[in-house]
């Protein structure tokens, strides 16, 4: 007789799934899923709204990554207008969204993966988390929150508050840089540097203590996505896009964002709330492709900053020659050089003297009736566009989210990871665990990624073949 | 014109007998949370938010349109009043499509700083969620009904101050909306001089410049008494004195 496993909730990720798994009469794994049962209909409620007000209100889907969507949303805002933004608020958003990014990838693996790592997959679950690594490694766990603080004290320096700052706008910023906050996160630098090299140095660490485990962590060829800048180089503001194939081929440069609706169509499944977003040229469910650090640390030429870029060569040389590097549990190892990407740059751009000029605001009215904003977020590729009237209401929006992108590939993660360690109709915890750990590689937001909100607690079930539960564990 | 005392909260006041008595509450720092009224406009007493208890009487009364009597005893901030006061704002609440996070007057706003002042920490009706419209057809300004409290200050000010007559009231009861014109788009109005006065004195988000951002604008309602001083008594008073 057939069965299904269910978890459900999927914990230490950012909103609510589960994940089931279909066993045939033997208990072995035919299908495995990943759920996202959570919806919020943000595309459908903007509409009637004004252009202006967008970057505030997008950024409300988000607590995590609340400072993606303001950036993007206000790039799509400067495209309505049909402005130059000045380049000193160019840089400034590009600051923000390297704070984002440090914030963000600091949690991903201080808080979130890290005490599987630290702690083993077969820990106990009741400490098998940030308040257990607290208790085996003090400093560890405290330079890791600092880090994370770093990321949010950018924001909070820039725009006066760590969550949903309204304060990139259509056309530029609300407010010019000041030196002695300059002065003041230039002072955090350090730290961050030393944290974000203890962090690297930490995971590879623990690479080969995982060395039986990593192979199945979706280790499978796909697409990879992202914006790569005019030269090659990491990007994580503007540029323009580039796909890879699990070969390491280029197949697509330059595209220009504008068109990202010839390249990508969205799927539906009537068994999640979350899009199946695919390579329009290879169809669905082939077109399957990877965003976020392990697809942008693959597809670019080059990091330009020394520190980074010395660890992207060692990251490129494990795949060898002319393969990208497919395994998705390198997104940990991608995310980590991001990070130290991140704090790099944003040394660079608080040193440059061009980030204290006054003017970063440009203004005008209504000039597109249609606008596209574009920018990496922490876990991807991220796009927002806005139709509108002659007067700026919102007649259509259209949002499409980093984790959605990873949706096929997260339940081929999930499938291979199924396959490899479930046998049977029982599932012990730490089994489940590793599930739910191929999962956390890609840092998923489930609530972006279906304009939704809340906290993702884990829920497995077990059915056979008749669709009956055999058995469920949830926490 | 004579000047009478009487007793505002047990102190013991005087006032003239042309001023209201919230004119002379305030007159003595005494405070009584108001929204409909503003300084310098025909007070209407609609909201209810600054009804008093006067002493003899059976019912309360708005302090915005009570004139004062010799020995009137008034109370302004007794229980029954402050349950009364977080009522009504609680009503406004529900009643309209409020979003205070993603609000161009966040933190700005008068009907929330009421919602602070009156305590109101959760609203026990079910909100209603009308339909409202919002038109952003004027070149400059946009009006969004979701946010209006049909305090009718905009109305006001472009009648008695800028002689437009642009902003009327349409409707019944819980349907009653802002128009301009003959309802026709705010964009299309003969009558708008574009002077935006509607716009500073409107307590809330309903209306707003065009181009602003989530809490970004902020109301400055000063310029009304300094040109009511000047049509009325030919002074041009000094905005940021409190001489009149």
């Amino acid at each position: 007789m057939s069965k299904t496993v269910t978890i459900a909730p999927v914990t230490r990720i950012e909103g609510h799934a589960k994940i089931t798994i279909h066993l045939d009469d033997k208990g072995t794994v035919t299908d495995a899923r990943f759920h996202v049962n959570e919806f919020r209909g943000f595309e459908k409620f903007c509409e009637g709204r004004l252009m202006w007000e967008m970057a505030g209100i997008t950024s409300r889907i988000c607590g995590i990554c609340p400072t993606s969507h303001l950036i993007t949303s206000a790039k799509a805002g400067d495209d309505i207008l049909a402005v130059a933004i000045p380049p000193t608020a160019e840089k400034l958003r590009r600051l923000i969204t390297l704070a984002q990014w440090i914030q963000s990838h600091a949690l991903s693996f201080f808080h979130l993966s890290s005490p599987d790592f630290l702690l083993g997959f077969d820990s106990d679950p009741a400490t098998r988390n940030i308040f257990g690594l607290i208790a085996k490694d003090k400093e560890f766990a405290r330079r890791g929150i600092r880090l994370r603080k770093f990321g949010q004290e950018i924001i909070e320096v820039l725009g006066s508050r760590r969550i949903h700052t309204p304060w990139a706008v259509a056309g530029g910023v609300r407010e010019p840089f000041e030196v002695s906050k300059r002065d003041y996160l230039l002072a955090w630098i350090p730290e961050a540097r030393e944290t974000a090299l203890l962090a690297l140095k930490t995971l590879k660490s623990i690479h080969e203590n995982f060395s039986t485990d990593i192979p199945n962590y979706g280790n499978f060829r796909s697409l990879f996505v992202g914006l790569v800048a005019p030269d090659g180089a990491l990007e994580y503001y503007d540029g323009t896009i580039r796909i890879m194939d699990g070969g390491g081929n280029i197949i697509a440069d330059k595209i220009d964002p504008h068109s990202y609706s010839d390249q990508f169509g969205e799927a539906t499944e009537d068994w999640s709330y979350l899009k199946f977003p695919y390579y329009k040229p290879l169809g669905y469910p082939q077109g399957m492709y990877r965003v976020g650090p392990l697809a942008r640390v693959n597809i670019c030429d080059y990091i330009d900053t020394p520190l980074a870029e010395e660890e992207r060569q060692i990251f490129k040389a494990m795949a060898g020659q002319a393969e990208a590097v497919n395994n998705s549990f390198y997104y940990h190892y991608a995310r980590l050089i991001e990070l130290l990407f991140a704090v790099e740059k944003a040394e660079a751009l608080l040193n440059d003297p061009e980030i204290l000029n006054p003017h970063v605001r440009s203004k005008a009215m209504i000039n597109r009736l249609m606008g596209i904003g574009v920018s990496e977020a922490p876990r991807g590729t991220l796009f927002h566009q806005y139709w509108v009237d002659e007067n700026g209401v919102l007649q259509k929006v259209n949002l499409i989210i980093a984790t959605a992108q990873n949706n096929l590939a997260m339940n081929r993660t999930v499938r291979q990871l199924a396959m490899r360690y479930i046998d049977g109709n029982k599932i012990t915890d730490g089994i489940l665990n590793r599930i739910e750990a191929g999962i956390r590689c890609f840092d998923p937001c489930l609530s972006c990624s279906t304009h939704a909100a809340g906290q993702m607690p884990l829920h497995v079930q077990l059915f056979d073949a008749d669709h009956r539960l055999l058995d469920e564990i949830r926490r | 014109m004579a000047i009478l005392t009487l007793t505002i909260d047990g102190e013991q006041v005087s006032g003239k007998d042309d001023e209201s008595i919230l004119e002379i509450a305030r007159q003595h720092g005494i405070h009584i949370p108001t929204l409909c009224y503003i300084d310098g406009l025909a007070a209407v007493g609609s909201c209810r938010l600054c009804l008093v208890e006067i002493e003899g009487s059976p019912k309360l009364a708005p302090a915005c349109t009570t004139k004062p009597q010799e020995g009137m005893v008034v109370r302004t901030a007794t229980e029954r009043l402050q349950r009364h006061r977080r009522m009504i704002v609680e009503l406004l609440a529900s009643e309209g499509n409020h979003q205070c996070a993603v609000c161009v007057v966040n933190n700005h706003c008068e009907l929330q700083n009421l919602a602070y002042d009156v305590g109101l920490t959760y609203v026990r009706f079910p909100y209603l969620f009308p339909k409202k419209t919002l038109d952003a057809s004027h070149k400059d300004f946009i009006i969004d009904r979701n946010r209006c409290v049909l305090c009718t200050r905009c109305l006001r000010v472009c009648y008695e101050v800028e002689g437009a007559h642009v902003w009327d009231v349409a409707g019944r009861g819980i349907n009653c909306e802002i128009i301009s014109g003959l309802n026709q788009p705010w964009g299309d109005s003969d009558t708008c001089t574009s002077c935006g006065k509607c716009v500073l004195v409107c307590p809330t988000g309903a209306l707003i410049e065009k181009g602003e951002a989530v809490a970004e604008m902020e109301k400055k309602t000063d310029f009304l008494r300094f040109i009511v001083t000047a049509r009325k008594k030919k002074e041009w008073i000094n905005m940021d004195s409190d001489e009149e």
